[in-house]
């Protein structure tokens, strides 16, 4: 039974590549291994091996020859006669000259969000933390699910390095509130694992500048899983901790992440002001089956809030807020540019400007429902956002309106961000570097044109 | 498989050690140190190196390393028609190192995880090979669906975790699967497989401390091919006997010839018996060859062909595994009947590989997320 021996590719964009030299001859015996013949890409000369016993029957490229494209039959192999059979054919279209136009697959519509649940008339509030409503929606989950644990450095007996798992040991104990080294690609890769293993990891990153020593395993091996596992394999881990400037503690301390997870598919990424967000919102990422990058503000930490007292306090993914209403112009902000947002907008108030204010508290998925939503009532556009401005959260909202809100657009989005430059530690210098209020209000006025 | 010998090391310098001092007494070296069991799985392995093995035993060795050996000849093949395409990286060589230590494995409990050399993996737990070559090929009925490629494949139902594509990334995913058998008290081990080259990534060393230091039960394997790509591990490691790399962890280490089927089981039974106990982590250095390229498109002119010849000559470890069943009365053509079988079953791999349909255009967005927001 004749086997045909076809110009193999090589590498993988290899189409065609010249036949260099024929090891063997037209009637010699062929053992697996063999080295038939040297072909050469243009990256290398690579050695041609025989798969089949047999004899060489025939050689039907000359050596020399040029340009043989890929899957031309270059000789014959004449078996045994039993059980060789001829490897099939390569399917007619794969060397096209052009590539065929993919068939567009159609997108599923995204379902629209879910809003908060109503909290029943008469709950009372309790002014919390931050730093408390995190911890208690840790410890809540945690007596709920066995599965769920927390780990990272010196979240146990030292209580937390800001002292959000305050408490944690005395209730769960060691197994489940665990003191890592400092090593933060090597326990976020633990954590990782044990959430493929089926338990529910908390993993803390004192700061998420650390985290950059550990975000291949956030990006290659938590967010991509369940999609290279076509839905076989989750790894439900929240990965959390402060993100962005706190005060004075220089370059690599004191950047915002929030653009870098949100541009990654397969993550879900939170980042919230206040403390009902923080505590209800936790709770969600605690319990999703998807990844999640918790992004937590360390100068918001000591903040207090009203927190509803309800028996389990879970706030939807996903879902924006408007935490003022406006009809004027609309900021768009989250984690701690809400609190200078909110003081922006009572500002402007000041001098007649009744402008909205959107916590978009999910940075992945985005809430654009509600962010189009207002622009199309305020027909004016502002994003602050404590952070870079190059490739962020508010290039990726202006996009969102110039590509789906043009018609409602007054005047060109601004955004207001960080100074395009590493974090500096001169009191004076940092402070030009950040965003704060006045630059907010200027930017409402400029797009108001007042 | 000869070494390089271990350069002799002056021993620790006195002057470092003075600052050290208000530390820990523990200035023993760890030959000295009672506590430490360095040596002592290697010599319980050296008193018993082949595993007795029973007849219908040594027959499915015989036979799961052959199917290995097919399916990836096959696979190579594939790929030189253009119907995989990638990065594909063969197991041919390496056989007798998966098989020897699964086999040993409890599959009801413990996991096991690899990195992108995974083929051999999957089909030594007995995984359809159809769909293992349709996932090669990027066809829907594949076991990521097409979507996760030679790289990228799993079987949760089998406890198999991959399959991932960052060298030394699957050492701390291991851990963290070792992490998950000790905390819900389950009696599992976890199995982790790196290459050489992946011995030298930081994070293995970051998981050997963790592992180390809970006690966690988990196995290390390097499966040293003895190139990292195409690096001679001699010329990117300065400690090439990886089973050594443990003791600053206090993790033992056994060195096995990942050639030989026969004695890399009876290690593996040590080695698991070690852990199961409670014993904590222990690190195998499996002594074995690739005959083919890093990857399909590896031009192989870092070694000489005369050095693979010698490998597949005289080390062989299917050529092993037939003399041994010769041996035993088995005859020759019985042998070539399993293997005439054993490319029934490939071939009918390839064909399936090849005429299942490409995933659905649909399937591009589904399963980035498992819940909707």
């Amino acid at each position: 039974m004749a086997i045909e021996l076809k110009m193999p590719a090589l590498s993988p964009t290899m189409e065609e590549g010249t036949l260099a030299k024929w090891l063997k001859s037209e009637g010699d015996t062929i053992e697996p291994g063999d080295i038939i013949a040297e072909i050469e890409t243009d990256k290398a000369t690579m050695e041609f091996e025989a798969i089949d016993e047999g004899v060489l029957t025939k050689i039907l490229v000359a050596e020399g020859s040029e340009n043989v494209a890929v899957g031309t039959v270059i000789a014959q192999l004449e078996g045994e006669g039993e059980d060789s059979a001829p490897a099939p054919t390569p399917a007619p279209e794969p060397i096209a000259e052009t590539p065929a136009p993919a068939p567009v697959a159609a997108k599923p519509v995204a379902s629209s969000p879910a809003s908060d649940p109503e909290i029943p008339a008469g709950t009372s509030l309790t002014q919390v933390t931050v730093r408390e409503a995190l911890r208690d929606a840790m410890a809540e989950e945690m007596r709920a699910d066995r599965r769920v644990f927390v780990m990272g450095e010196e979240v146990a007996e030292y209580q937390g390095a800001y002292k959000v798992t305050q408490g944690l040991l005395d209730e769960f104990g060691p197994k489940r509130v665990i003191d890592t080294p400092i090593t933060e690609y090597g326990f976020a890769g633990i954590g990782s694992g044990a959430a493929m293993g089926g338990l529910r990891p908390i993993v803390e990153f004192m700061t998420f500048n650390f985290a950059m020593q550990a975000i291949d395993h956030i990006i290659n091996s938590a967010a991509k899983t369940n999609y290279m596992s076509g839905g076989q394999m989750r790894c439900p881990i929240v990965f959390r901790g402060p993100n962005g400037a706190a005060s004075r503690v220089g370059a690599q301390h004191s950047q915002n992440y929030g653009p870098w997870y949100a541009s990654v598919p397969g993550l879900i990424v939170i980042a919230p002001y206040d403390s009902s967000d923080a505590k209800g919102l936790m709770k969600a990422a605690i319990r999703s089956e998807d990844p999640v990058v918790f992004l937590e503000n360390e100068l918001v930490y000591g903040r207090s809030f009203d927190v509803p007292d309800v028996d389990d306090h879970v706030l939807p993914i996903g879902k924006a807020r408007i935490v003022r209403e406006g009809k004027d112009a609309t900021i768009v902000t989250y984690s701690i540019g809400v609190g200078l947002a909110l003081e922006a907008a009572e500002a402007l108030a000041q001098d007649g400007i009744d402008a909205e204010v959107i916590d978009l508290r999910t940075l992945r998925p985005l809430d654009k429902e509600t962010v189009l939503k207002s622009l199309a009532k305020t027909n004016r556009l502002v994003v602050a956002e404590e952070g870079w401005p190059t490739c962020s959260i508010a290039s990726e909202i202006i996009s969102i309106c110039m590509e789906e809100g043009f018609d409602d657009l007054d005047a060109p989005v601004t955004r207001v961000c960080n100074e395009d430059v590493p974090l500096p530690y001169a009191a004076n210098l940092e402070k030009l570097a950040l965003i704060d209020a006045p630059r907010i209000v200027e930017a409402v006025k400029k797009v108001c044109y007042v | 498989m000869a070494k390089k010998p271990a350069a002799s090391k002056a021993p620790a310098k006195s002057a470092a050690r003075s600052r050290t001092k208000a530390k820990s007494p523990q200035t023993a070296a760890p030959s000295d140190d009672p506590d430490f069991i360095l040596h002592s799985l290697q010599e319980e392995f050296e008193a018993a190196k082949s595993f007795a093995a029973s007849d219908e035993q040594l027959m499915e060795f015989y036979r799961q390393m052959l199917l290995i050996r097919r399916f990836e000849e096959k696979a190579g093949q594939l790929y030189g028609l253009g119907l995989i395409g990638g990065f594909c990286h063969l197991y041919i060589g390496q056989e007798a190192v998966a098989i020897g230590l699964q086999s040993a494995l409890d599959n009801d409990k413990d996991s096991v995880i690899t990195g992108y050399r995974d083929h051999g993996h999957m089909l030594a737990y007995g995984i359809d090979p159809k769909v293992i070559m349709a996932e090669l090929t990027g066809r829907e009925a594949g076991i990521s669906k097409g979507k996760g490629g030679s790289m990228h494949m799993f079987s949760t139902e089998h406890k198999f975790y991959g399959g991932h594509g960052i060298v030394g990334a699957q050492v701390a995913l291991g851990g963290g699967l070792a992490l998950a058998h000790q905390y819900n008290e389950d009696g599992g081990l976890c199995l982790a497989y790196f290459g050489d080259g992946a011995a030298n990534q930081g994070q293995v060393y970051e998981t050997f401390n963790m592992a180390a230091l809970w006690n966690l039960p988990i196995v290390f394997v390097v499966e040293d091919n003895q190139y990292a790509m195409g690096t001679a591990s001699a010329r990117s490691s300065a400690e090439t006997r990886f089973y050594r790399r443990g003791t600053a962890f206090r993790i033992p280490g056994m060195e096995v010839n990942g050639m030989d089927v026969l004695e890399v089981r009876a290690a593996a039974e040590v080695a698991f018996k070690h852990v199961r106990d409670g014993k904590g982590p222990v690190l195998m250095e499996l002594n074995t060859y690739r005959y083919r390229g890093h990857s399909m498109s590896d031009p192989a002119k870092y070694r000489t062909r005369d050095e693979v010849q010698e490998q597949r000559d005289n080390h062989d470890p299917i050529e092993r595994m037939k003399e041994v069943l010769i041996k035993a009365g088995h005859d020759e053509a019985d042998l070539k009947a399993i293997d005439k079988d054993i490319r029934k079953v490939v071939t009918e791999a390839a064909d399936f590989a090849e005429s299942s349909p490409e995933p659905a255009p649909g399937e591009l967005y589904t399963e980035v997320l498992v819940e909707e927001y």
